[in-house]
């Protein structure tokens, strides 16, 4: 038996090579772009290509915004190396992933988990399978039974691997069964009226969101809410977080959602990059309130020196 | 170890010419490259997922296991539109082309693919999104309860906003004079001020959060920290 | 900030009915709101619209540009959001027509053209018979590539659209033989559902060349809090929702009637339903907090 497994786990190598490289995608335009998202907080300038040179100089404050943050990450994961304490506040969706499945496992029910609707180029799908592979962890150590549709082919693939790893890591090999992990369509809607006809039908007892959601993430709470399942959920879209806050019992709120994977690990190199994103956090804090009082200053006098810094600032950064 | 080395090292690899194309002029058609390695994979993988989608839904109906007409409707709808769109039954001719059988438009309603697309799919995903407005109204009688002060500013920021959004927020209020001091009572002024300064700052503080976080998650991806997405053995 | 909800029991407590309201079957409440959608429709319920500054900045910034001059609409949505954003789409395509704008219609999601396509068959060629494809307006369909569709346009439309959506070459086509890149346009209309939309127009057309050309969107209300950063510096104007699209059209019908009034006005025939559901969640709610301030005064049990 043990053969078999590992031979069908050489099998999937090739897809684990397409999840790599469908990881990568997102993970690199998210690290280049994530910090461009803090620029669409403010209005841009002009930002003309220095088409003539190596190196597009219009992107240096943003490329010196990325050293800073990822050496605050990296300094984070060193210091946790180095064994200093790590003092990680308790996030209670995370605390409550056992007592749900606990919970699945005690009515005989299942076990739902949504990884969202994007494809694998959306960080927030690769940070739902991360946190699906914890899932699954617990999962198969209480012998519950996960089912994940998914709404992307490649996702499904990536879900699969997650789940088998993690039925490996539990050393419950043989209770994985992929039967459960399923591709259902691409069309959004299509894919909501399946999840929520078969939460109806099978009434999973827990159900896990976590993943990017757009309109039909009422549609899955409040489905959920009917059948009386116990939902934890996580997304970084701004848009659908008041949906999820107001009928799921747990909420995991844009960063709390991409923590949650390292959280759950529990391993310190994965916490200590928690400890540098907030300092990356800090870092933006403090930017935003020399900005502020530099803009107000410089509201009394717009001709001096205060006003041109904040103008200054405003230009370099926003771009 | 070569199971995990290989993909991490795919990872890292591309995950570095992403970054790099993006302050790098040379180094742009390298990402556009990827881009493209990207949407073959996901084309190719379409099979896969298709394939997946026939394999459940038969076993669904060998074994009919309850529930298992709704997946011979799947597969019916699947084969019908597969077929008529692959090979444009019943398409209006192009009148350039009339004798080109390939060349005519089966987007339109004329046709049996643009006919099922206006009068079936239309409206099946407008009624799916049009059940949100029930779902809101039940999820807002559940869960807007004036528990603590935090519960009041929602309920109240709630109100002023249904209200604005409506006529009756002019109705009650548009007697105001625009240019009194008064103004700023106003349900539109309300609005206004709620949307463009209260809840714009608190989207911004959300979305820098976020920023970190997907920085944060991309490292411990690219640098291999992470990797519960990758099988064990 | 995680957020927890324990469940509403804190409001059954005793028999009174004011107390029992709190955990009413939400049948009720969806039989309710459906009451409260279609009688106002079936009772055709108008009512007056007085413009927001964001809608009539909308509607300024498209009077502003010459006319005639080319203009880029972007339908960036697919029908499940076509009841909110379908009536500013057709209000916009009427608004730019009026004025004999050079029309040139795109999408990036994959359902939006057959959107476009719907719009040109229902406001454009019946109210509008003088205009020509090819000549006056085009059709480019729809390009995969999300924002990278955006970034490419911005430097060789041709690269990125070699072809209209029925494959006649753009060198053939009068209107865009000459186009080389968004510069090309006086105004570039997002009407957009999600990802990707508004945003990424502002981002990747708007921020590379902020003085070519004006950019206007229309988004669901959901989206609004992502793009309002982005007025008025990067976008002159938002129509949002369909309060937004109300009001446009009002302000288009204005100046610019047509011989019916339905075709672009169907945000208004929405703002009947709309008002009587907003208050009958007014009432929910309001009618939620007695039954739970009623249970907790009979000491209901938790």
């Amino acid at each position: 038996m043990m053969r078999e497994i590992r031979e069908r786990s050489r099998s999937t190598m090739l897809f684990a090579a397409t999840a790599a490289a469908a990881i990568a995608i997102p993970c690199c335009i998210a690290l280049a772009e994530g910090e461009a998202a803090v620029e669409a907080a403010a209005p841009s300038a002009t930002a003309a290509a220095a088409t003539d040179s190596v190196f597009r100089t219009d992107r240096g404050p943003l490329a010196i915004a990325i050293v800073i943050v990822c050496g605050a990450v990296i300094g984070g994961i060193m210091l946790a190396r180095s064994g200093r304490p790590l003092k990680i506040r308790r996030l209670a969706a995370l605390d409550a992933v056992d007592e749900a499945i606990g919970r699945a496992t005690e009515m005989g029910r299942s076990v739902l988990f949504v990884p969202g609707i994007q494809d694998m180029t959306d960080i927030q799908t690769v940070a739902g399978i991360t946190i699906l592979g914890r899932v699954a962890k617990t999962a198969a150590e209480y012998d519950a039974k996960l089912e994940v549709p998914t709404c992307r082919s490649i996702v499904m693939a990536a879900a699969r691997d997650a789940v088998q790893a993690a039925h490996f890591e539990a050393g419950r090999p043989e209770t994985y069964n992929e039967g459960n992990i399923n591709y259902l369509t691409d069309e959004q809607f299509g894919y909501v009226a399946a999840v929520t006809g078969s939460m109806v039908r099978d009434k999973p007892a827990a159900c896990f969101y976590m993943g990017a959601f757009y309109a039909e993430s009422l549609l899955f709470a409040e489905n959920g809410n009917s059948i009386g399942a116990i939902q934890i959920a996580g997304t970084a879209e701004p848009s659908q977080l008041p949906f999820f806050v107001a009928a799921c019992d747990y909420t995991l709120i844009g960063e709390e959602f991409f923590a949650a994977s390292a959280y759950l690990s529990g391993e310190r190199d994965q916490l200590g990059s928690i400890k540098g994103q907030d300092f990356g956090k800090l870092l933006a804090v403090g930017a935003i309130l020399i900005g502020c009082l530099l803009a107000t200053v410089g509201a009394f006098a717009p001709e001096g020196a205060v006003a041109h810094a904040a103008e200054t600032i405003k230009t370099t950064f926003g771009g | 170890m070569l199971q995990r080395t290989i993909p991490i090292a795919i990872l890292c690899l591309s995950g570095v010419i992403m970054i790099v194309a993006y302050f790098v002029s040379f180094a742009v058609s390298w990402s556009e490259t990827v881009n493209v390695w990207f949407n073959i994979l996901s084309a190719v993988a379409f099979v896969l997922g298709a394939g997946n989608l026939l394999a459940v839904n038969l076993e669904k109906i060998s074994s009919r296991r309850p529930g298992w007409a709704y997946a011979a409707i799947t597969l019916v709808s699947f084969f019908f539109m597969l077929v008529v769109g692959l090979l444009k039954l019943g398409a209006v001719p192009d009148p350039k082309n009339p004798l080109v059988h390939f060349a005519g438009d089966y987007e339109t309603s004329a046709s049996p693919y643009g006919w099922m697309y206006e009068y079936v799919f239309s409206p099946l995903t407008s009624t799916m999104f049009g059940l949100l407005a029930f779902y809101v109204a039940s999820a807002a009688f559940r869960a807007f309860r004036a528990k603590n002060v935090e519960s009041i500013l929602l309920l109240g920021t709630a109100f002023i906003i249904l209200i604005a959004q409506t006529a009756a927020g002019i109705f009650l209020t548009g007697w105001i004079p625009q240019d009194s001091v008064f103004a700023v009572l106003r349900f539109d002024s309300l609005k206004v001020g709620i949307t463009e300064h209260i809840q714009t700052a608190g989207m911004r503080a959300i979305t820098i959060g976020i920023a970190l976080g997907v920085a944060a998650t991309s490292l411990r991806l690219i640098l291999g920290i992470d990797k519960s997405y990758l099988s064990k053995n | 900030m995680t957020t927890h909800m324990t469940t509403q029991r804190d409001n059954a407590g005793g028999s009174s009915f004011l107390a029992r309201l709190g955990n009413l079957d939400r049948r009720w409440i969806f039989l309710a709101m459906g009451l409260s959608i279609a009688v106002p429709i079936l009772l055709k319920l108008r009512f007056p619209e007085y413009p927001s500054p964001m809608s009539r900045a909308t509607f300024d910034a498209v009077e502003s540009i010459p006319e005639g001059a080319p203009v880029l609409l972007s339908f960036d949505y697919d029908p499940a959001s076509a009841a909110e954003l379908q009536p500013m789409a057709s209000a916009l395509v009427h608004h730019c027509a009026s004025r004999h704008q050079k029309i040139v219609f795109m999408a990036l999601w994959p359902l939006g053209k057959q959107q476009a396509d719907k719009t040109i068959e229902t406001v454009l060629k019946p109210f509008h018979p003088e205009y020509k494809e090819g000549v006056d307006y085009v059709q480019l369909g729809y390009q995969s590539g999300n924002e990278g569709v955006i970034k490419l346009m911005a430097t060789n439309i041709p690269a990125q659209y070699p072809t209209d959506a029925s494959g006649a070459a753009l060198k053939d086509l009068p209107l865009v033989a000459g186009m080389r890149d968004l510069s090309s346009f006086k105004l570039i209309a997002s009407i957009s559902a999600g990802y990707p939309g508004a945003k990424e127009w502002v981002q990747y057309a708007n921020g590379p060349m902020p003085d070519a050309f004006k950019v206007v969107g229309g988004s669901t209300g959901v989206q609004v809090s992502q793009l309002l950063p982005y007025y008025p510096h990067q976008m002159e104007g938002m129509l949002v929702a369909v309060k937004g699209a109300a009001e446009y059209e009002m302000l288009v019908e204005g100046k610019y009637p047509i011989a019916q009034p339905e075709v672009i006005g169907q945000g208004r025939v929405r703002m009947g339903p709309q008002l009587v559901a907003h208050l009958l969640m007014i009432g929910l709610i309001v009618l939620g907090n007695i039954a739970m301030v009623a249970g907790r005064s009979r000491g209901g049990a938790r």
